[in-house]
């Protein structure tokens, strides 16, 4: 429902559609790409993180932190804290995972996903001590409940999205990685890497071009 | 369901966009997106969509957390209180929240400089290189001609106007660069409010000597 349904002159399009947009993209090109084995999915983090919002459960916030913490330290570590300050760091994102479990809306984004933004806005209050704008909430949600059909796409498509980053080729996927750890700019990346910035932006564009048409 | 995007004709570049959910943008740029978002549901789902690149990326390897962390969490929640209450935001017709945010409340607490021509000024408090102010122009009256040092954006929040390249109504975001010069004109109808954010200061060509230009922060 956040998706445009007449195309916009200079719109960016989306990597991944949301709500009943992400349903109807889901029935056009069912696939079944391969999960990781012995890794819960996506659906199993929503069901624990749902225990943590309706129940409290202290059990479901221990099998989120042993997954997810580490994830959290190598994040900030990428992004330049040390190691003392990344753990102490990860243990504030949980904690805030804990406090704020009732935000959480499964039609909106996968349990990793919203993670990553708090662990992204609490990398800038740390490393950077800027303030993070947020947009102004939607006028017309969000809806008391969100469709089960909707959240069980929205985990679906992130699954499907991890895998297309997986296949990337190594040159592009690197340099979307750059783009989200290190607190640099296109043309710092530039400067260290050797390339030149047209040659970085074209592949970081490519590799968005891919994920794109993998996600249709 | 009616939309506002169905108005919104200029959007913010994927570059922008991809940096906003990775949180590595200046403040004054993180800024202008928030501001966007607030009015274009297409860059809202854009951004969506980066912050889920960011997700997958982070599931994909980590470093080992000390031995007992666990336990150290589980005393942590434990001392947690409720959940945090969503403070609610102050709404304004004119400036989306996270503008009404840095402004302290609606356009009426906007404090305004002259900057010549009946044109007007608020520079908002961001850390960085890159500035953000507000810009209030005269129905009908133009913005001084002006080159770019930098990227400048510039979102029109109440009003329109246009210039040499297209027209901008509310929620169009209008991106220049050093090889733009340019002499955006208010629309008649209204008096135009706009965001613009710079990463380098704005040459104006002929109506403030450039010596002073750093004095008044433009
Ligand atoms: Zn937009």
């Amino acid at each position: 429902m956040l998706i445009a349904l007449e195309p916009i002159d200079e719109t960016p399009a989306p990597l991944l559609a949301t709500g009943s947009a992400g349903r109807a993209m889901k029935k056009a090109g069912r696939r079944t790409l391969g999960k990781e084995e012995a890794t819960p999915d996506a659906g199993e983090w929503v069901r624990l993180m749902l225990r943590i919002r309706d129940e409290r459960d202290r059990a479901a916030f221990a099998a989120l932190f042993r997954h997810f913490a580490p994830r959290v330290k190598g994040f900030l570590m990428k992004s330049g804290a040390d190691a003392a300050l990344a753990e102490e760091c990860a243990q504030d994102v949980m904690t805030t995972l804990w406090n704020k479990a009732h935000l959480f809306d499964p039609s909106r984004a996968s349990v990793a996903t919203w993670i990553f933004t708090i662990a992204r806005n609490r990398r800038i209050d740390l490393l950077r001590r800027d303030r993070r704008p947020e947009p102004e909430d939607l006028p017309w949600g969000p809806e008391a409940e969100p469709d089960q059909e909707d959240a069980l796409a929205l985990q679906q498509e992130s699954e499907r999205l991890r895998a297309a980053l997986k296949a990337l080729p190594e040159a592009q996927r690197e340099l979307i990685e750059r783009a989200y750890w290190g607190d640099v700019s296109h043309s710092e990346i530039a400067a260290e890497t050797g390339l030149p910035l047209g040659t970085i932006k074209s592949r970081i564009r490519l590799a968005l071009d891919r994920l794109r048409h993998a996600m249709k | 369901m009616t939309s506002m995007e169905e108005t919104i004709h200029h959007h913010i570049g994927d570059d922008l966009l991809m940096g906003y959910s990775a949180g590595t943008l200046p403040e004054a740029f993180s800024l202008m997106v928030a501001a966007h978002l607030s009015l274009c549901d297409t860059c809202r789902a854009a951004v969506a969509a980066y912050d889920a690149v960011g997700g997958a990326l982070i599931e994909d390897d980590g470093v080992e957390m000390t031995e007992g962390s666990i336990e150290h969490a589980l005393a942590r929640i434990e001392l947690a209180s409720a959940p945090e209450p969503v403070p609610e935001r102050k709404r304004c017709a004119v400036l989306p929240a996270p503008l009404a945010d840095y402004v302290g409340g609606d356009l009426a607490s906007v404090k305004w400089r002259p900057v010549g021509m009946g044109v007007r000024q608020a520079i908002l408090p961001t850390s960085g290189k890159a500035t953000a102010r507000l810009l209030y122009i005269p129905a009908g009256a133009s913005v001084p001609d002006h080159g770019h040092g930098g990227r400048e954006l510039t979102m029109v929040l109440q009003g329109a106007f246009s210039d040499e390249i297209a027209s901008f109504a509310r929620g169009d975001v209008e991106t220049a660069d050093e090889s733009i010069v340019h002499t955006p004109i208010a629309d008649v109808g209204a008096d135009c409010i706009c965001l613009a954010v710079t990463d380098a200061p704005l040459r104006f060509r002929s109506l403030i000597p450039r010596l002073i230009q750093p004095f008044l922060k433009i």
